[in-house]
Parts: structure tokens; C-alpha cells; sequence
């Protein structure tokens, strides 16, 4: 197990530019080592994010390519998902969901869209916060539209223990990343030679998780944090492993992730939901990497309590030329997409890489994706 | 010509029948490309003045026209709108008179001649919201050495607006070319910030979303001519603009755009207050990319930039002052942001801001 970013130094100063430049050296010195192109995937969109917003990719070494993969929860919902939700909120009821969802079509509209028709949709950060309103309108039907990975799947799990009001269900739309990794890591054309891997979901999970994954698949993994040292110091545990060719496993984050995880959470977890097969927008069906509500609390299941009428209609035309899917595969890059920035925009998105803070095409419009500063 | 300072929350609401492109949204309202797409396409392509030293075309802060040869009238309007009325660090009162005042100082017209006061009251407002909202409007008027001269009072039934809208309008004369146009950057101009940014967009949006982040944070709203005054005495200002609607990073893409030229900023350098950073990080919005209501950004010839930091900063409303970067040739039209780790684009930010997932 490699060692945490602080061993050595003490207490680590997250955002110090010299300890970064003493990384950005290291990194450099281990792609000499390497001495050919090295592609990593990252896979969650709070990394995109940090090395974005702190312009890292200007410093990182030419022949060091980091690309997103399926880890933005946001993006890989499906559009009938979306349908879904939105077929409830036009039956009248009031249908509750984190803001990144608000505006991600579906095949027709968005839960905005039908907001601005007059359905009622309320915008929060909880599921628990979801769970008031319910108690707040006992005579109203309220949906969670819950959508996002391990971390907030398992709040969603923990307000279902809890016996909340009778008027409460939840529309699942959880997704479980591992197996998402698993599915790229198999496509032939995406060529990645290492995972970071999301330090938000490892906090849950355990990055024990992933040694099945690294041993299968034959390609090193690094459970990294988000500030920028953290990632430019997991980038380098990453490239000791490829300099190595050694399939290993390392946690650099270890002031919030174990080997374990959050046992509690996870428990509560794996009660509330099973895992099935589903369509990850633009990228595939993935086995076992969506979570849905199991038996036991299929009371609180919206599929189940209600009889959803998906009016879908027609999809967007443009749609078709939106490379959404490409990208979360690690195939291109947003700026490769013919729509960035022109037919689509974050206050009129084609894909959903556009909507969700997590997306990337949203995160490189904002932050002037891979500049040649 | 100044942004509407519509503060209030995303309420998706549409007209009878329209959908899509048809209606206003409130993304019309929030600062950003749209807002300017429908500025030109109502305004400007109906009251463009070309005999006007500073027109509607310019979309500057305000209007400068000739009346003799020695002197230039500046004009200004702003309406406000705010949710809640009275907030930390302000209430609506104070926003609607600094808002124009600031508008005038950012022409380089630090002494209002006359402001106007167009109240729209929703029936049924308690009186006592009033008196204080405009009894707010006196003192700030006392702090800008500025006075209403003329006013209008509307009440509309209460399905017609939210409590209270306020509409002022600036007057002020300036010496002929003694105005200041936010298109004046030049190369190896320095920046200037006068204070910290993000203060009222960021304690708005968590007042208004019910994070309690402890003591610290407020808006800084609040009358800057006095500052502005300082500045001009102290050196050559070249460009200015008060982020408000889109923040920070729309008035210096908006000022590198007007001028042709290009900005490098130092993000370290840049004054943001520590509850500033920490709700930023925890909502999940940039300081950079929202309001602030008592803060200048300026452009000063090399030369004179310590002077006028030095001046800004003898005032405690300029305390924090920093020189943040300058105008350089690259990147035209572009701003630069050196995180201090690496350098990436600082972009206006687009629509309404909504809190994120995770």
C-alpha cells in the first residue's frame, strides 16, 4: 500500500504550490521512466473538477493524458429515467431532486421543462431533505428522483430505514461505479493504463473493493482525494505502478477512505438496494451497475407504488450528433464534440455532460477546457 | 446601461401557451450571454445613439451624453429586486441606491446631481417594510452624499409581483472626456479589486438556501463613489466596472472583449474572505462567479497602480484592496486565471447557479 500524501511532511498543506511543484517533478521524472505516452482514466467528476479548476492539466507532463470516464452520476442517467420522473411530476406530483437533474433532458423534456409547464418540482441537496417535504405535505405524493453513485445511494438507503412518511417514495436512478469500471476497462478501442479511482464513493465502498478489479483486469488502481496535491500525488502512485508494470492497488487517500469502508452505510446499502442491468446513457448496459429498490422496501418504490405513463415523444434531433457517450468512455474530449459550447450550452444542454456540475462538457465550458496556457 | 439586479431564486415560471425560445427566462436576467442577446436584439437595435459619447450600444454603465463643450450629463437606471428583503449586511433600500450610485462612479461620475426613486408595491406590504426600506434609501443617499429628487409609487394586487421592486435612476455632470469607459484597458494596464469578492452572492445564496455558515458572512453592499473618487485622484483609471450580476469573471471577460486585449490574473492575489471561500467550496458556486454590490474592478496605467492601491486602501471600505493582474496582448478578448498550481481560463458563468449533487 503506498503511503498517504502527508508521510514525511507532517500535516499536508492541500493547496501548496510547492509541495505541487515538487509532485509536478516527480511526475515528470516517472514518465522519462515510463518513456512512452501514458493514459489514465479518472472516474468521477469532482476530479475533472479540481484538475480543471486548478489548471493542472497545464503543468502535468505532455505525454500524461487524463481523461474522464462514467463518473458523473448525472450523465449516465438515462433518458427514460428522466422520462419517468418526469411523467410523475405532470401526474401532479411533486417530485424532488438534486439541482445537477434538473435540467438533463429526457427524450422529451426536463424536469425543468415540465416545472416551467407548471408541474411541481422542488430542487434540494438531501434525500432527507426530500423526506421533509413529505412530512411538510402529507396529502401530496413526493418522489425522490434519486440519482448519483455509492455516495448518495446510501443516504437515499438511510432515510428508507427510517421509516419515512407513508406519502414518500423514491425513483431510483442510483448507479454502482465498479462495474462501470469493468465495462471500460473491456472496450477495445479505450486505451487506459491506469484508474484513478473516486475517493468520494471509496469513503463508502473501501478501496478493498477494487482488488478484484485490478487483479481481473490486469491494470493499476489509485483511490485518490480531490484536492490538488491529492491528485497530482495519486497521479504519481499511478505512474509508479505503470513504471513498474505492476497491477496494483494503493489508497492515496488515506485520511478518508480504509480498506472497509463505512460498514454502516454500506449495510444499510445493500438492505435497501439490489443491483440490476441497465442502460448507462451513451455508453452501454452495464450488468449489475444500477440500483434498485429491493423487495423488502418496495412500499417506497415509485415503480412499484405507481403505474408511470412515460409520454416520451420525440428525442432532440441534435441528439444524434452529441458524443456524450464517447466522452464518458474516454474516447474524446468535449471540445471534439460539433455542438460544445454552440447548439449546446448548460442553459440549453443537448447531452448531459453539459448540465450536472460533474459533467464534463460543463466543467470544460467552465473552465476553458485543455488550454495551451 | 446596467444589469438588472434580479436576485431572486429559479422560480421556472412561463407565459400562457409559450414554451422554448418564445418567452423570458430567468436565465435572461442572470448576467450572462443571453441577458446581452436580449439587450441587443430589444434595445440597442432600436435606440442606439451614435451622437452619444458613451450609447446604449456601448452596454457600459451608463450613458454619456454631451450638453455644452465643456460638459457631459451621465445617466443611469437600475430596477431591484431581491429575496429575502432584508438580508445580512443590507436590505433592498440600500442595494437600489448604492446599485445607481455605483452605476454613475463606474462612468467616473462620483458626484450624483439627482437620483430617482420608482417604488412597485405589492398590496398588502406592511407599512412598516416600507418606512424602513426607504428610511435604508435615506442613509445610504446620507453615505454617498447623493439625494432623490423625484419618485413614483405603484401598488399592484398580490399575484402581480413579490412585495416590493424598486427602480432608481443616476444623474450626474462630468467634464467633457472626463468619463471613464469599461473598454479603456490597454496593455500593461494593471487590475485592481477594491475589496472581496463574492460577499453578497455567496451570503444571499446561503441565506436563501439555509446554510448557517457561522459569523463573517455578509454582502458588502454599499455606495463606492467615495473610493472611486480616491482612485481617480490618485492615478489614471483606464476601465471600470462593479461585478455585480455575473460577478467577477463577466465584467473582466466583458471588459478584455470591449478593449481587444487580453487579462493574466494572480488567483492567490485576489481578495476572497475566508467565509467566502468555504460556503463557495460547500455550495458548490464560485465567488468568482457571482455578485458583489460594493466592490470596484478597475484598470490603472502601470505607473500609477500603487498609488491608486494606496489610496483605495486609506479608505476602510478599500481595506483589502489588491492589485490581482494585467492586461496583456495574448488571449484576446480572454481572461487567464494562474491558480497558483497551474493556469486555466476564468469564464463567465452561464444561467442561473443550482446547487450541485456531491
Amino acid at each position: 500500500m503506498a503511503s498517504t500524501a502527508d508521510d514525511g511532511d507532517g500535516e499536508l498543506q492541500f493547496r501548496d504550490p510547492e509541495k505541487a511543484e515538487q509532485l509536478t517533478e516527480e511526475l515528470e521524472s516517472l514518465m522519462d521512466d515510463i518513456g512512452e505516452p501514458v493514459n489514465v482514466m479518472h472516474v468521477c467528476g469532482s476530479h475533472e473538477q479540481a484538475i480543471a479548476k486548478f489548471g493542472l492539466r497545464s503543468i502535468l507532463p505532455d505525454d500524461l493524458t487524463v481523461r474522464m470516464g462514467p463518473g458523473c452520476p448525472v450523465c449516465v442517467t438515462n433518458m427514460p429515467e428522466v422520462d419517468e420522473a418526469v411523467a410523475l411530476a405532470e401526474e401532479g406530483k411533486i417530485v424532488a431532486t438534486y439541482g445537477d437533474m434538473f435540467r438533463v433532458p429526457g427524450t422529451e423534456k426536463s424536469l425543468a421543462d415540465a416545472k416551467d409547464e407548471g408541474a411541481d418540482v422542488r430542487v434540494v441537496y438531501s434525500a432527507s431533505e426530500a423526506a421533509e417535504i413529505a412530512a411538510e405535505e402529507p396529502d401530496r405524493e413526493v418522489i425522490f428522483f434519486a440519482t448519483g453513485f455509492e455516495t448518495t445511494a446510501a443516504p437515499t438507503a438511510a432515510v428508507l430505514t427510517a421509516d419515512p412518511p407513508e406519502n414518500f417514495s423514491v425513483l431510483s436512478a442510483h448507479k454502482y461505479v465498479p462495474p462501470a469500471m469493468e465495462i471500460v476497462a473491456e472496450m477495445p478501442d479505450t486505451d487506459v493504463d491506469g484508474f484513478l479511482a473516486a475517493g468520494h464513493a471509496a469513503v463508502i465502498t473501501g478501496y478493498g473493493l477494487f482488488e478484484d478489479f485490478v487483479s481481473e483486469y490486469d491494470t493499476p488502481a489509485v483511490v485518490g482525494g480531490f484536492e490538488p496535491i491529492d491528485i497530482l500525488f495519486a497521479l504519481a502512485r499511478l505512474l509508479e505502478f505503470i513504471r513498474d508494470d505492476e497491477a496494483g492497488l494503493a489508497n492515496a487517500y488515506q485520511r478518508c477512505v480504509t480498506e472497509d469502508g463505512n460498514v454502516p452505510a454500506k449495510e444499510a446499502m445493500w438492505e435497501v438496494f439490489d443491483t440490476t442491468s441497465g442502460e448507462w446513457r451513451g455508453i452501454a448496459e452495464i450488468p449489475d451497475a444500477n440500483l434498485v429498490i429491493s423487495d423488502d422496501y418496495a412500499h417506497y418504490d415509485a415503480r412499484e407504488r405507481f403505474d408511470i405513463d412515460v409520454d416520451a415523444g420525440a428525442s432532440d434531433p441534435l441528439t444524434e450528433d452529441c458524443i456524450c457517450g464517447d466522452i464518458m468512455a474516454g474516447k474524446a474530449d468535449p471540445d471534439e464534440c460539433e455542438l460544445f459550447g454552440e447548439e449546446c450550452t448548460p442553459q440549453d444542454p443537448v447531452g448531459a455532460c453539459m448540465v450536472s456540475s460533474e459533467g464534463t462538457c460543463k466543467i470544460w465550458l467552465e473552465y476553458g477546457g485543455q488550454p495551451d496556457l | 446601461m446596467s444589469n438588472s439586479d434580479d436576485d431572486r431564486t429559479a422560480d421556472e415560471s412561463s407565459g400562457d401557451g409559450y414554451t422554448g425560445d418564445d418567452v423570458i427566462t430567468h436565465a435572461h436576467g442572470a448576467g450572462g450571454g443571453q441577458m446581452t442577446d436580449l439587450i441587443e436584439d430589444m434595445a440597442v437595435s432600436r435606440f442606439a445613439d451614435s451622437e452619444a459619447d458613451v450609447g446604449l450600444a456601448a452596454l457600459d454603465d451608463g450613458s454619456v451624453q454631451p450638453i455644452d463643450d465643456d460638459h457631459s450629463v451621465v445617466v443611469t437606471t437600475d430596477s431591484h429586486v431581491v429575496t429575502p428583503l432584508f438580508f445580512r449586511g443590507g436590505d433592498i433600500g440600500r442595494l437600489a441606491i448604492s446599485g445607481t450610485v455605483n452605476d454613475l462612479a463606474m462612468m467616473g461620475a462620483t458626484d450624483p446631481l439627482a437620483l430617482t426613486s420608482s417604488l412597485i408595491i405589492e398590496a398588502g406590504t406592511p407599512q412598516s417594510t416600507v418606512e424602513r426600506v426607504t428610511e435604508s434609501m435615506r442613509e445610504t443617499c446620507a453615505e454617498a452624499g447623493a439625494t432623490v429628487t423625484t419618485g413614483d409609487t405603484k401598488v399592484m394586487g398580490s399575484d402581480e409581483i413579490d412585495t416590493l421592486a424598486i427602480n432608481t435612476t443616476g444623474v450626474a455632470v462630468v467634464p467633457t472626456g472626463g468619463h471613464v469607459p469599461d473598454a479603456g484597458l490597454s496593455v500593461g494596464d494593471k487590475l485592481i479589486v477594491s475589496g472581496t469578492i463574492g460577499d453578497h452572492g455567496i451570503s444571499l445564496l446561503s441565506e436563501r438556501e439555509g446554510f448557517d455558515f457561522g459569523g463573517g458572512l455578509a454582502s458588502d453592499v454599499q455606495p463606492v463613489n467615495d473610493l472611486v473618487r480616491a482612485a481617480m485622484d490618485a492615478g489614471e483609471v483606464t476601465a471600470m466596472k462593479d461585478p455585480t450580476r455575473g460577478g467577477l469573471a463577466t465584467v473582466l471577460n466583458e471588459m478584455a472583449d470591449k478593449a481587444g486585449v487580453g487579462i493574466d490574473l494572480d488567483e492567490p492575489a485576489i481578495p476572497v474572505s475566508g467565509p467566502v471561500s468555504s460556503a463557495g467550496e460547500v455550495l458548490g458556486i464560485e465567488p468568482f462567479d457571482v455578485a458583489c454590490e460594493g466592490v470596484v474592478a478597475m484598470g490603472v496605467a502601470s505607473d500609477d497602480a500603487e498609488a491608486v492601491l494606496e489610496a483605495l486602501r486609506d479608505n476602510p471600505k478599500g481595506e483589502d484592496a489588491a492589485i490581482v493582474g494585467e492586461v496583456v496582448e495574448e488571449h484576446t478578448g480572454q481572461v487567464v486565471l494562474d491558480t497558483g498550481f497551474g493556469r486555466r481560463y476564468l469564464t463567465p458563468p452561464e444561467g442561473e447557479q443550482l446547487p450541485r449533487i456531491c
